[in-house]
């Protein structure tokens, strides 16, 4: 095309997830993948199989509304099952924060209402309601076996949260503890000790590696053909070089210069970016060359010696990375392959993709396979190794070589988490914050920290479970609920430095504990109930991590975060 | 009516926190019966693809009196998310279909919903409402409401200032904000937030594909034209993605471009933003608690002039929320009362034509069909056709033949009420 008019177009840049998991549909999407086509996008077709093969328990209580909103949101995506267990009759203060309840259903179980109101949101998806109270049905001792995600509201008696609790920890189910009470809201995600992530999709700009300081000889060739008569080449041909043929040239000129030295700080690198803008032409129509403005960009980002994250790093030295068993997960397996292979190469594999540059088709596609074939190759290495670990390590079942590749492919942003346990408040007793007590006890003085909100949670618990069974004893006076509240709260933040033997400086002090008492009064302000907009906004929190956790796609909270509906503003801490 | 205290029952969680100070209410302000009247009083206007959830969140937040608009039907995709629509209301008008579910549901709410466009009302109807909760899927249509509230305020008449709460989403990302016409930074100070995506040159799709999206859109955009030119492309039509599909499919094998998917195809024809429940929820939660309390004054709202206005939101990694002011710009031409030029770099030997296409890609102005005049002379009128003719010949000058470095120029596009003032400062 002769003009230079460039009339554009908007491409959608979405990581098009489905077109790697399903084969490429002839007759059009099915009824399940246009209904489901705007989340598809994102999980893809493997997020959804999680979905559809899941199953969701609910232990209700309270005003009822973040719970059931919760799980809106995740029948709507498609779950595969939801259970509500709560023993509740609905009264009709419950009728003006549940959109999930009719005036009719005054006087009925909340489970059983709630559940067949939402049954209507997708056929796909079963609902159960259990009215039993929760004493017994907790005391059968298979009654948490069928769930594999588990949402708890506040309030809840401690000895019940404990038993969940336990359960969700021997069983590795996640558990989400949560509480929506006037403005303010928080929940906790108990996940299992070891959690690992490989699929965490980021970012498409942090996803690029193409190891130029490291190339190997195809991509050198390759540079080399693109850039042989640089000088004298036609003004098409000169404009349509890629750019990392143009860096790689450029970098083979500076090191001749440089005693064979790649540009090492920011003075050399921009030394060699004003090198490579030098050699742009400026005789064109537009007065220079988008492929030699790309080169000059990408200089600064691309110049770094391949570091695996220090994440990546750590993830190497984890006892289950380096002791790996028989009995081992496979997630373990392939990462102990790749730390072997980060020893010996001292980088880990070429995830292989290339970002989108000005170029010919032809030119394109070849580079995009070299740096396909070197990543295939990095797998095939590394999938070797796995197979010598699981002879030597006798294993049974063979780890499926898609794992592998994916593990490869995502190698610099897979996230391991280490799932901690919830606190569960027992009135009287003393709550232990272990080795997060220190950077707490540092961090509860910043301002803005909403880990004073955490605490006034947690004095909230300690508070509900000492005023009778049900946990509703709100006096028609908020102030002597907030003075009780207050006392509480004072404790846990003195016990907590106490704990890090750190040392607080009183006006630092006093400034925490009037903003632990504002928390407090604004939680006893609501008596106990939740407003719609709280409920509905946390509800949207909770099952985004439950969708994650249950696709095993995206990064998790860890481990707990709050809202503050009067700022609007969330903080994620981990306690 | 019902009597007030036969209803006053189901709302006790609410009237308790309405009914009580907290550690941040103004001293000055009243718990109680008056808070609880202004929720029964005030007219509300809903309006977008946050729909579900905002009527939700505003019946069971008290409002009596919601009006609804949104021009849109019901598509099996929405499925998945809104949440008041059925497989069987599929292609039904949806400001109809949630209106009656709502009124339905929680009694003693009523929902007037109005099937069409926001740019189909006047002022007039726009100052009933205490105000504007939105969740438009354009920027054109932001833009437009925002422009049309901000003109509407009159000095002498506080019932003239319509707070418009604004949120969008995208995947696992949105947004929620503020504005006080005039008070706060408005959505015109913001666009540059919102930029447009990046675009690829024609020449590109025409000669160098290279991703698969490069067919699909060589496909849209050239084979379409070159041999179906008599079928007007309906992105609706599973026949007519088919056939682009294919198309693209078969220039992609033609390059070895791997990739080309149906989804694909629909995804960038149709340009799909992914959209999931949760974010919605958290979205159009946060819009509705920042009306309700702007209304209540139970607790400090966003968009208090001096405190923040604008929640951005991301949930892929974790959860994060930056919280910020956005501060008005005195070059605003919507809500600035200075009325400044906006200075705009321009390469002076570029055309008439081709500074007018690039206004629809720049984030500070993105505009689609301008007209553009400076003090003094008339340079390009899209309408009436007579002024069109007259002016077309300019379209091919360079700029330097004729507006002069630092002069300022207006540009009124037909999807604004407005005219926009730019200073013209040559590279």
């Amino acid at each position: 095309m002769a003009t230079h008019t460039h009339k554009k177009r908007k491409v959608e840049p979405i990581q098009y997830q489905m077109a790697a998991d399903l084969p490429a549909p002839v007759q059009g999407p099915t009824a399940k993948e246009k209904k489901y086509d705007r989340q598809l996008r994102l999980w893809g077709a493997t997020g959804q199989t999680a979905l559809e093969n899941s199953h969701v328990l609910l232990i209700n209580s309270g005003s009822g509304a973040v719970g059931v909103e919760t799980l809106k949101n995740l029948i709507l995506p498609g779950i595969g099952d939801f259970t509500i267990q709560e023993s509740t009759v609905v009264t009709e203060e419950h009728l003006g924060v549940n959109f999930f309840l009719e005036e009719e259903d005054v006087g009925r179980y909340r489970a059983e209402r709630t559940c067949a109101l939402l049954n209507e949101l997708n056929p796909d998806v079963r609902g159960h309601a259990i009215t039993e109270p929760i004493e017994t049905f907790l005391s059968s001792p298979d009654a948490l076996k069928p769930y594999t995600l588990i949402l708890v509201t506040a309030p809840i008696r401690p000895e019940h949260l404990s038993k969940i609790a336990a359960h969700a920890a021997s069983a590795l189910v996640p558990l989400f503890y949560i509480h929506s009470v006037g403005y303010y809201s928080h929940f906790s995600l108990q996940l299992p000790p070891v959690y690992p992530i490989v699929d965490t999709h980021p970012s498409p700009e942090s996803t690029t590696d193409l190891r130029l300081l490291r190339p190997w000889p195809e991509l050198l060739q390759f540079a080399e053909a693109q850039t042989q008569g640089l000088e004298s080449m036609a003004a098409d041909d000169h404009g349509h070089i890629p750019y990392i043929a143009i860096i790689l040239h450029f970098l083979e000129v500076w090191k001749k210069e440089h005693d064979g030295q790649a540009p090492r700080n920011y003075k050399e690198k921009s030394a060699f970016r004003d090198m490579v803008s030098a050699a742009a032409r400026r005789d064109t129509p537009e007065g220079g060359e988008e492929n030699f403005d790309e080169a000059v960009a990408a200089v600064l980002k691309s110049l770094n010696p391949p570091e695996p994250s220090s994440a990546v790093k750590e993830l190497f030295k984890e006892p289950e990375c380096k002791d790996v068993k028989r009995e081992s997960a496979s997630f373990w397996i392939i990462a102990n392959a790749v730390a072997h292979f980060y020893a010996k190469h001292g980088v880990i594999p070429v995830p292989g993709s290339v970002p989108d540059m000005k170029a010919r088709s032809a030119d394109y596609i070849e580079l995009q396979n070299i740096y396909k074939m070197k990543a295939r190759n990095d797998v095939a290495k590394v999938l070797q190794s796995v197979r010598d670990l699981e002879q030597s390590l006798q294993r049974e079942t063979k780890i499926e070589e898609k794992d592998v590749e994916a593990f490869c492919k995502n190698a610099a942003h897979i996230r391991l988490v280490r799932g901690r346990p919830i606190h569960v408040v027992q009135a009287g007793q003393t709550i232990q914050w272990g080795d997060r007590a220190k950077a707490l006890a540092q961090s509860v003085t910043f301002e803005d920290s909403l880990l004073p909100l955490h605490i006034a949670f947690l004095a909230y618990d300690s508070f509900t479970s000492s005023h009778g069974n049900d946990g509703f004893a709100w006096s028609t006076d908020p102030k002597s609920d907030n003075q009780e509240m207050s006392v509480i709260a004072n404790k846990i933040l003195d016990d907590l430095i106490q704990e890090a033997g750190i040392t607080v400086e009183e006006e630092e002090d006093s400034s925490v504990k009037r903003t632990l008492g504002f928390h407090v009064h604004e939680l006893c302000r609501a008596g106990g109930g939740e407003l719609i907009n709280i409920a509905s906004l946390t509800a949207g929190l909770v099952s985004q991590e439950a969708i994650k956790v249950i696709t095993e796609q995206y990064i998790p909270v860890d481990n707990t975060c709050l809202f503050d509906g009067v700022r609007s503003k969330t903080e994620v801490v981990r306690v | 009516m019902e009597s007030t205290q036969e209803t006053r029952a189901k709302w006790k969680y609410l009237d308790t926190i309405l009914s009580r100070r907290g550690p941040f209410t103004d001293p000055e302000w009243t718990p109680g019966a008056p808070q609880i009247d202004i929720l029964s009083t005030a007219k509300i206007l809903g309006a977008g693809g946050l729909g579900c959830e905002l009527l939700k969140n505003l019946a069971l937040s008290g409002f009596k009196d919601i009006h609804v608009i949104d021009m849109d039907t019901i598509d099996v995709s929405n499925l998945n998310r809104q949440f008041l629509f059925r497989q069987a209301d599929v292609g039904k008008y949806k400001a109809e279909v949630a209106a009656r579910f709502v009124e339905k549901r929680v009694k003693g709410v009523k929902i007037t919903p109005y099937c069409g466009k926001i740019q189909d009302k006047d002022e007039e109807y726009y100052m009933q409402f205490a105000m504007v909760i939105c969740g438009l899927d354009s920027i054109e249509a932001r833009r437009w409401i925002n422009a049309t509230l901000v003109g509407m305020v009159d000095e002498n008449n506080p019932d003239s200032m319509k707070p418009l709460v604004d949120g969008g989403t995208e995947g696992f990302k949105g947004h929620a904000r503020v504005v006080i016409p005039t008070m706060t930074s408005c959505i015109e100070c913001q666009l540059d937030m919102h930029a447009p995506r990046a675009a690829v040159p024609l020449c590109t799709l025409a000669t160098i594909p290279r991703q698969p999206q490069h067919c699909i859109e060589w496909a849209h955009l050239i084979a379409w034209e070159e041999e179906r030119k008599d079928i007007t492309l309906d992105n609706d039509d599973p026949e007519h993605i088919t056939w682009l599909y294919q198309k693209a499919l078969k220039r992609a094998e033609e390059f070895n471009i791997p990739g080309v998917t149906y989804s694909m195809t629909q995804g960038v024809v149709k340009n799909i933003i992914p959209a999931i429940a949760s974010t919605n929820a958290i979205i159009a939660a946060s819009c509705c608690n920042e009306a309700f309390k702007l209304l209540t004054n139970s607790n400090p709202f966003l968009g208090f002039p001096g405190t923040g206005n604008y929640m951005m939101y991301t949930g892929d990694e974790s959860v994060y929320t930056y919280t910020f002011e956005h501060l008005q710009r005195s070059d605003c031409p919507v809500c600035s009362q200075e009325n400044l030029a906006r200075p705009l770099q321009v390469d002076p030997t570029i055309t008439l034509q081709e500074f007018l296409d690039g206004l629809a890609e720049r984030p500070e102005s993105q505009l689609k069909k301008p007209s553009i005049r400076t003090e003094e002379k008339s340079l390009y009128y899209q309408f009436p056709p007579d002024l069109e003719k007259q002016t077309r010949p300019n379209l091919t000058k360079k700029l330097l033949e004729i507006v002069s470095d630092g002069e300022e120029v207006a540009i009124t596009d037909p999807a604004f009420p407005l005219q926009f003032k730019y200073k013209m400062i040559f590279k």
